[in-house]
């Protein structure tokens, strides 16, 4: 066994650096893989410097497969690592912004914001950013009244805060009709299509200040694991500390909600993956999980567009079919 | 002194728990905390470790007030070592004991060599060497407490605040935590103020007593002046036997059950 003291740096760098190698593989495989075949090769003819400007697939490449496969590991960064903060905040491994009704909370607001014709940026963000808030508040208000939010009425809580998200989706989804029900009904299952390089830029510049910020307060977030009142007395500012993270999370998952609507059980997948292969230390779990859930996310992605012999299918079809059984998986060893 | 405790209140909404305490604790006492359930023992201890505040009084660590601590400051100066944790993430014995160095580091907690070395010290210290690379969920309950107690040491406090530390915990257990507080006190000086339920151990180990009952202090002082068969008659209403201990000038404490009383009065 390893003591950490110059060994947590090591550890961080040699886990960042195998992750990194992991998620640029699984780009490299997205932007080679699709319906048009021949990618790899004309892939690794471009990043050796040969440069055939005039081929359609060069174009499909640069202009569609690689902002889609940006967004792709963009949005998987983001949701690994919320499942992995409210995982800790809440102290309840089952903790995922969408079991949790956040990104429903975000749907609701990003539907509104798009019914009303806002642009994607930074009407229909805000929206869903005060759609997430308020799921948020209303979790927290329902399993408030106990020392520590028990595991039971959390999960409740937001399996009913989903439920009535799902209902208000339907409604808004009921009262449209016209060209805009299909792209929202898309949109909903996670659509990574849409992606552009300009929009995944802002998106990028939204998004990495919330991983600093996350990262800054990773160490404190080991302590949050011993409880509130025994963080407290190890110097934590509890009330700031919680409110920092609830926000920069509730604020970066609506972000990508707002662009690839509802990616479920991302959040899950990733950390537990990684905190049994890594352990439990938050300094080395979030930039393992930036980088894992990325690269999870893009190979989602990858056979979202391979398996149907015909265009494709929405991501999250394809998230919840690997993360449901997990979940309930997960759910019934807690419950020893 | 280290704790200086003057007219001190505190109420959870409109029910009073702690009501114009006053007393105060010696430097490098042993002073333990006593009373009936609910009589507010738990609260102080809160209030004590910074994480509820007075709301009426004056509370002084070291004769300065709490509020001119900050968090960190006071996580320096305090440790507390709450009742039993439930620890749901695995993390190992050693990496544990080095969270106590977090009040002395930067935001990532990146520790040098000398934060190693006093986390090995504290593990050292409370006989858990065996256990260091191990994880928190394969330990027993008293491997446990240890370990959280060795936590505390790291943090190389003045003052270290347990609440009911044997309680769930076996009779070797209760005498080996409780041996260590007094190796702790002898050989580094520190303060140690306890929550206990245990009237014999409390007679044994403390150096002072405090007695509360209704979130008021009944008694202060050394154990034959608060364990009085009529001082704890009074606050536990139950009937009792106080003798000497036959290991020495200290009050023995025996419950006698309804069936006997008819016997022994």
């Amino acid at each position: 066994m390893n003591p950490r003291t110059p060994s947590l740096i090591k550890r961080l760098l040699t886990v960042s650096f195998l992750l990194l190698l992991v998620l640029c593989a699984a780009m490299l495989l997205g932007i080679s893989m699709g319906s048009t075949a021949g990618g790899m090769k004309v892939v690794f003819q471009n990043l050796l410097g040969v440069r055939d400007s005039d081929s359609i697939l060069n174009t499909i490449i640069w202009q569609i497969r690689f902002p889609r496969v940006l967004l792709a590991a963009l949005v998987g960064a983001t949701l690994s690592l919320g499942g992995l903060v409210f995982q800790a905040l809440l102290r309840n491994p089952l903790a995922e912004p969408y079991i949790l009704g956040i990104s429903g909370g975000a749907a609701i607001g990003a539907i509104i914001g798009i019914l009303m014709g806002f642009a994607r940026f930074p009407g229909v963000s805000l929206t869903a950013f005060a759609g997430s808030i308020a799921s948020l508040l209303l979790i927290l208000v329902m399993s408030s009244g106990q020392t520590i939010l028990k595991k039971d009425s959390l999960l409740l809580s937001g399996v009913m805060v989903n439920a009535f998200c799902a209902a208000v989706i339907m409604f808004l989804i009921s009262i449209t009709h016209d060209s805009r029900l299909h792209n929202i009904i898309f949109w909903l299952m996670g659509d990574l299509s849409m992606g552009d390089m300009k929009h995944v830029g802002i998106l990028a510049a939204t998004l990495f200040p919330c991983f600093f910020l996350i990262f800054w307060l990773s160490n404190t977030m080991n302590l949050l694991l011993m409880g509130k009142e025994m963080a407290q007395t190890m110097g934590v500012n509890i009330k700031a500390v919680t409110l920092t993270l609830l926000v920069a999370t509730s604020f970066m998952v609506s972000a990508t909600v707002s662009y690839c609507g509802l990616l479920g059980f991302v959040g899950l997948v990733m950390p537990h993956l990684l905190r049994l292969l890594l352990g439990p230390d938050h300094r080395v779990l979030v930039p393992a999980c930036v980088l894992g859930g990325g690269a999870y996310m893009v190979f989602c992605d990858v056979l979202a567009r391979v398996l149907p012999e015909q265009g494709e299918m929405p991501a999250g079809v394809i998230t919840a079919l690997i993360g449901a059984p997990l979940f309930i998986y997960l759910l019934k060893r807690s419950g020893r | 002194m280290a704790v200086n405790v003057t007219n001190l209140s505190y109420s959870y909404g409109t029910r009073p728990v702690l009501k114009n305490l006053t007393f105060s604790v010696p430097k490098g006492d042993f002073f333990i905390i006593i009373g009936p359930n609910g009589s507010g023992k738990t609260t102080l201890m809160k209030v004590i470790s910074g994480i509820l505040k007075p709301q009426k009084g004056r509370l002084e660590i070291l004769n300065r007030s709490i509020n001119h601590y900050n968090l960190k400051a006071l996580a320096r100066t305090i440790a507390f070592v709450p009742q039993m944790v439930t620890v749901d993430f695995p993390f190992t014995v050693i990496e544990m004991v080095l969270m106590g160095r977090s009040p002395y580091l930067g935001m990532l907690g990146l520790e040098h060599e000398k934060d190693l070395e006093i986390a090995k010290q504290a593990i050292a210290f409370t006989g858990v060497e065996h256990l260091t690379h191990r994880k928190l969920d394969q330990l027993s309950g008293g491997e446990l407490q240890r370990v959280f107690i060795a936590r505390a040491i790291c943090q190389e406090p003045d003052v270290i605040l347990l609440d009911e530390p044997t309680a769930s915990l076996d009779l070797a257990h209760q005498v080996r935590v409780m041996d260590l507080m007094e190796k702790l006190k002898a050989e580094k000086g520190v303060t140690v103020v306890m929550v206990s339920h245990d009237v014999n151990l409390a007679a044994m180990y403390g150096d002072q007593l405090l007695m509360l009952n209704n979130g008021q202090v009944v008694c202060q002082g050394l154990p034959d002046e608060v364990l009085t068969f009529q001082t704890l008659e009074e606050t536990y209403g139950c009937t009792l036997l106080v003798d000497e201990s036959p290991l020495g000038k200290f009050p023995r404490v025996t419950l006698v059950p309804k069936k006997f009383m008819n016997v022994e009065r």
